[in-house]
């Protein structure tokens, strides 16, 4: 940290990711990519909730409506949730969503689900580099500019 | 036994660094008064000055910090620091220890740590904080974070230098009149049923060691002093800076086993530890600096611990730690750089010279420290050959009836072979003295909580610095900045450590002063630090969930430490949206639930085993259940140990014990295969071949061991030759002599399948394993020959002398490469020839051998997964139980209510499974010692009005937790939901499926949530 690295020039385009993370796994597997350093890039606001599937579609709808360019839903691995099936019901809930985004005309890249275990820091690291890439791929989400006023 | 008397509900704790601190928290949490009694002016030890722990890189202070001030807080700890001990008599349940208290010359209640007497005080001597590498005042605070977190003042200097010269400035200047001269030693008589020694052990100095120019030339310094150099508090602000010049040092050596593995000093054993804190000072100096290039002079790499072989392997492949097997022959000094000059023999065996600009002398533990030995003999006690305080293989925690001892003190050992030989040792204590549990406590009172409900929001937000752990990266001033401009938002506080007493006290000040009605702290993760922060909001009088906290450090300075610019900008992002959540902040009341007291132990090896003893012992019915027909688990296949442990005998009696116990039930070729509920409140079945049972309990340890790997390279199971470990064990304990006369060669291969890519971790046992076998064999058959092919030795600690004494009769131990494995070459009639690499002597050695024998360490028990889902607990990638802290929680899962010990949590020794079995009791008690538990908070709540009574909660509730209630209102009978507060486990499951959104969660509603979108995409 001493020598200041030089900031990355500014890409054109930086997506804002709204990440809705398990406390038991997916924001313990991001607190681990902390503590072992794995450096990732800037986009993603996690919000801590207790389980995936307490995640309110009406949540990830919101935050695309209101502009963000994708939400990341990080839940246990299938059978390990804390609370026996929340992540079952949030994938189920999943495919419903993707059909609403189709009608609205959404990427359904947009939405990501993905299952990261209290020991996966790397993986959460590798999966916020995936998507950041993914969603600069798709540009900005064009829901944003229909509602700015 | 004489007439039976109440034993005395009080402990007395001898030490005050990590393993006093975790034996007087377990003890106080389970009902019983502690008198930790420290002999410096504040309790840490030697925690609290190291930057960053192994191998998480968890920031050591971050971590030690809450449970210091946790210390402090607790209602049943009483806390003596300045105390010297001077003798112990009684019998167990009944001591009375005497102790000199030595004058601090600072009133505790008064001092307010505001450092003006520091500013005036004209005296200045080395800071031994900070090993002399600064100076400070002879009034001082060693510690920002010390506890008790007040000043003293050092009247006699460390020898060289004179400490106070009573000149009375600080009396005059210190406000709070909190400064006596006067004060003089005083007598310190406790009453206690039992005493836990843990007063730990120093760093080896040394100065006894010329060939390491230590004092002679100024960049040579221990590890312990490059700690300080590391840590952002430290003398130098943690950026990395060489004492001769102050520069920055590129090329940077490491020496190891100075001081340890050296019969020159009488440290004919192994530190422990130093391997990995070498390794992990490497990789965070790179940290620090990219432009340093590690070097690392080493004999052997003991990475025997949980992902410590991973740790190794990242430091060398992405952080370019160089590792030069060489024992050092000499360090000179050039005397117009300074630089150093190590002269060392490389692979080849031919002399080399390289230049350094610092080196870093990785020095071990000692026993020997003065001060410890003056306490061993005030108390009777007798010290080992080295200096520690021994104990028993089968006992690894007691010293006599009412006396135990854990940490350093005992063996150098890292932090969480302390921390739970610690809960062991208050486990004991509290087994020996359940008669009294309770008699000699108070419960904590809080001020009545401060009705908030028609104020307005008014937020205050502490932004921690967190040393440079966060300011090194985020411009915590600019953060500052943004945030006060934040509605609702009244004071915007920066800290150095948020976490520290001073600063509890500072925001139980200011939420007084400002009226203040929420709180936010933007640090560290709320997974671990929340309930530190809740506890000040609760001695403020505000309910505890007015705080939120905002990761601005696992989740934003250490993985964005390029982008300066960007962390900065996402930690004022992350924060404004936690400002916006927290202004819908609302108090939550948790529920009370009973606990049943009674514990559930998985496994019936060693370690579940004395878990359910020490369960049992403390007065909790324990059900015991065994996948097998038989007690025991692994220890049935270990036939002796080195130093003659009757491991048959200990096995007996144990499980004599367990089934003799009127409060254990064992159910063998059991499983359990249903377990329902939460902590406090379990039911499960028990299935065996009589039939299914169930049991309620409140706890559960589980303890279901691990078992040889079975290889399938080396002709294993086609050439009967070819034998593990164990089966060789078996063999030497069952063969008769004629057999093993005959034998003339063994050959044993080291890291079989193991510590390569499929198994990437060390089983920590089989090198001890062989050093065992093969002076069993010396034993039986001295003219048999015997080779150990190995990587690295790992026999830490004591341990080592047995690899000595290996050595001494013979046994020949030839070191090969991860890359040039050995290999075996079949002849006629099954005959072997083994053919290795010797790095030392460059050949290929071809050795024609009798029996070869695989050293294949253990694999984890298939079944772990499928137990971790039943109990809700995460596995590692090894298949091994994942704890909830590697350093300071080794037997807590992150799950409540479950305990974990033993082979299943990693492979260890016997005394290693004994004191985790009793840590995992301990632990498990602090629940069990309570009638009822707060219930989640984070629950389920229904809206009445909105509620249509369509029952979709119903079915999506896992815990059937919602019932459906009709009432009558006006005349027409409507039903709504209803949530039972005990059973909600807070999901939130039912929140999300709700159609009319009627159920909210408490702390994650609709109308907290959705303002941190809107914040978040607003900007
Ligand atoms: S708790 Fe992680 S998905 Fe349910």
């Amino acid at each position: 940290m001493s020598e200041d690295k030089k900031e990355q020039k500014k890409e054109p385009f930086e997506p804002k990711i709204v990440g809705f993370l398990c406390n038991w796994c997916s924001y313990a597997g991001a607190d681990l990519a902390g503590t072992s350093r794995i450096q990732y890039p800037p986009n993603i606001r996690i919000i801590r909730v207790m389980c995936s599937g307490s995640v309110d579609s009406m949540y990830i709808l919101r935050a695309l409506l209101e502009g963000a360019d994708g939400v990341f839903v990080g839940g246990c691995h299938p059978g390990d949730c804390h609370y026996i099936d929340g992540n079952y019901k949030a994938r189920r809930r999943m495919v419903l969503l993707q059909n609403i985004l189709e009608t609205l005309r959404l990427e359904k890249e947009r939405v990501w689900l993905r299952w990261i275990s209290a020991s996966e820091g790397q993986k959460f690291a590798d999966t916020m580099n995936e998507m950041t890439a993914a969603i600069k791929k798709l540009g900005p989400n064009p829901m944003a500019k229909h509602w700015d006023l | 036994m004489t007439k039976k008397t109440t034993p005395i509900g009080a402990v007395a704790v001898i030490g005050g660094g990590i393993t006093g601190v975790q034996a007087s928290l377990d003890l106080a949490d389970m009902g019983f008064r502690v008198y930790l009694l420290e002999k410096s002016p504040t309790i840490g030890g030697v925690m609290a000055q190291l930057d960053k722990t192994f191998p998480t890189n968890d920031c050591s202070m971050c971590i030690l910090s809450p449970k210091l001030v946790d210390c402090a807080r607790h209602e049943n700890i009483t806390l003596h620091t300045l105390v010297d001990v001077q003798s112990l008599e009684g019998e167990p349940g009944n001591f009375t220890l005497r102790a000199v208290q030595k004058p601090r010359y600072v009133d505790l209640e008064k001092c307010t740590s505001c450092g003006s007497c520091e500013d005036v005080c004209p005296v200045s001597l080395p800071n031994a904080f900070e090993y002399g590498l600064v100076k400070r005042k002879a009034i001082y605070k060693p510690f920002p974070q010390a506890i008790p977190n007040a000043y003293v003042i050092d009247k006699e200097g460390d020898g060289k230098h004179r400490g106070c010269v009573d000149c009375m400035r600080c009396v005059k200047e210190c406000k709070s009149g909190a400064i006596n001269h006067e004060q003089k030693p005083e007598e310190l008589t406790l009453q206690v049923g039992a005493v836990i020694l843990a007063a730990g052990s120093v760093p080896f100095d040394p100065v006894v060691k010329p060939e390491f120019g230590y004092r002679r030339y100024q960049n040579v310094m221990t590890s312990v002093e490059f700690e300080r150099v590391l840590s952002a508090s430290g003398p130098f602000q943690g950026k990395i800076l060489r004492p001769s010049d102050q520069q920055h040092p590129t090329k940077i050596a490491w020496v190891h086993c100075v001081g340890s593995r050296d019969a020159a000093v009488n440290h004919e054993y192994c530190s422990a530890m130093c391997c990995m804190y070498t390794a992990k000072e490497a990789v965070i100096a790179k940290e620090h600096a990219a432009d340093i290039e590690p070097t690392v002079f080493y004999i052997d790499v003991r990475s025997y611990g949980k992902d410590f072989d991973k740790y190794i392997t990242r430091a060398k492949e992405q952080h370019n730690v160089r590792y030069v097997r060489s024992r050092i022959s000499e360090i000179t000094e050039d005397p117009t750089t300074k630089d150093l000059l190590i002269t060392y023999e490389d692979d080849a065996g031919e002399l080399k010279k390289e230049r350094f600009h610092l080196v870093v002398l990785s020095v071990g533990l000692c026993g020997a420290g003065e001060q410890k030995h003056e306490l061993l003999e005030k108390l009777g006690l007798q010290a080992n050959e080295f200096g520690f305080l021994q104990t028993r293989l089968e006992e690894p925690v007691v010293i006599r009836p009412g006396v135990f001892a854990a940490g350093s003190l005992v063996e150098p050992q890292a932090i969480p072979e302390s921390v739970m030989q610690a809960s062991a040792a208050a486990a004991n204590a509290a087994a020996l003295l359940k008669d009294a549990r309770g008699t000699l406590v108070t419960e904590k009172q809080y001020p009545p909580e401060r009705d908030v409900s028609s104020e307005e929001p008014r937020i205050g937000v502490f932004v921690c610095h967190c040393g440079i752990n966060i300011g090194g990266y985020v411009d915590v001033p600019a953060v500052v900045k943004a945030t006060q401009a934040l509605p609702n938002v009244i004071v915007v506080e920066p800290n150095v450590y948020t976490c520290s007493e001073d600063t509890q006290k500072k925001i139980v000040d200011a939420i007084r002063t400002h009226q203040l009605n929420r709180i936010i702290v933007a640090a560290c993760t709320p997974r671990t630090h929340e309930p530190l922060f809740q506890k000040s909001l609760r001695e403020a009088g505000l309910n505890p969930y007015l705080l939120e906290m905002t990761n601005i450090r696992e989740q934003c300075s250490w993985v964005h430490m390029d982008e300066p610019l960007s962390a900065t900008e996402k930690a004022k992002e992350l924060i404004a949206m936690t400002v916006a959540k927290t202004r819908f902040l609302q108090p939550i009341q948790e529920a009370e639930i009973p606990v049943t007291q009674k514990a559930l132990v998985i496994g019936g090896g060693i370690a579940g085993m004395t878990a359910a003893l020490s369960l049992a012992d403390q007065g909790y019915d324990t059900v015991l259940v065994e996948k097998e027909s038989c007690l025991g688990g692994y220890l049935q296949k270990v036939y002796y140990t080195v130093d003659g442990l009757d491991v048959a005998a200990v096995l007996k009696q144990t499980v004599a014990q367990v089934q003799q116990h009127p409060r254990i039930t064992v159910h063998t070729c059991a499983q359990v295969t249903s377990l329902k509920g939460y902590v406090g409140n379990y039911e499960s079945e028990i299935t065996t071949a009589q039939g299914t049972v169930s049991f309620a309990h409140g706890v559960v340890v589980v303890a279901v061991g691990a078992d040889e790997y079975k290889p399938r390279s080396y002709h294993y199971g086609k050439n009967p030759r070819v034998l593990t470990q164990s089966e060789l064990e078996c063999w030497l304990s069952t063969c008769t002599s004629q057999d093993i006369q005959k034998t003339e060669t063994f050959v044993m291969i080291q890291c079989v399948e193991s510590r390569d890519d499929k198994r990437p971790y060390c089983s920590r046992i089989c090198c001890m394993q062989a050093v065992k076998n093969a002076l069993k064999i010396k034993e039986l058959n001295p003219r048999a020959e015997v080779f150990i092919l190995y990587r690295d030795l790992m026999t830490y600690g004591f341990k080592e002398k047995y690899y000595k004494q290996a050595r001494e009769n013979g046994v020949v131990f030839l070191q090969y490469d991860a890359e040039k494995k050995p290999e075996i070459e079949a002849k006629d009639r099954g005959n072997l020839i083994v053919k290795v690499h010797e790095p030392m002597l460059g050949e290929l050695l071809k050795i024609p051998v009798d029996h070869l024998i695989l050293s294949t360490g253990l694999q984890p028990n298939p079944d772990n997964p499928a137990i971790g889902k039943l109990l809700k607990v995460p596995v590692n990638d090894d298949g091994f139980f994942l704890e909830a802290h590697v350093k300071l929680r080794p037997v807590d899962f992150s799950t409540r209510g479950v305990f974990v010990a033993g082979n299943c949590h990693l492979p260890k020794f016997i005394s290693e499974s004994i004191y985790q079995g009793q840590a995992a009791a301990a632990r498990a008690a602090t629940i069990l010692c309570q009638s009822t538990l707060k219930a989640e908070p984070n629950i389920a709540c229904v809206d009445e009005e909105l509620c249509s009574g369509c029952g979709v909660c119903l079915t999506v509730c896992p815990y059937n937790a919602i019932d459906r209630v009709t009432k009558e209102s006006d005349g027409k009978s409507v039903s709504h939901a209803s949530i039972n507060e005990g059973l909600c486990q807070g999901c939130g499951t039912c929140v999300s499926a709700c159609p009319s959104h009627a159920i909210q969660q408490r702390g994650f509603k609709d109308k907290q949530i959705l303002p941190m979108i809107e914040e978040m995409c607003s900007t």
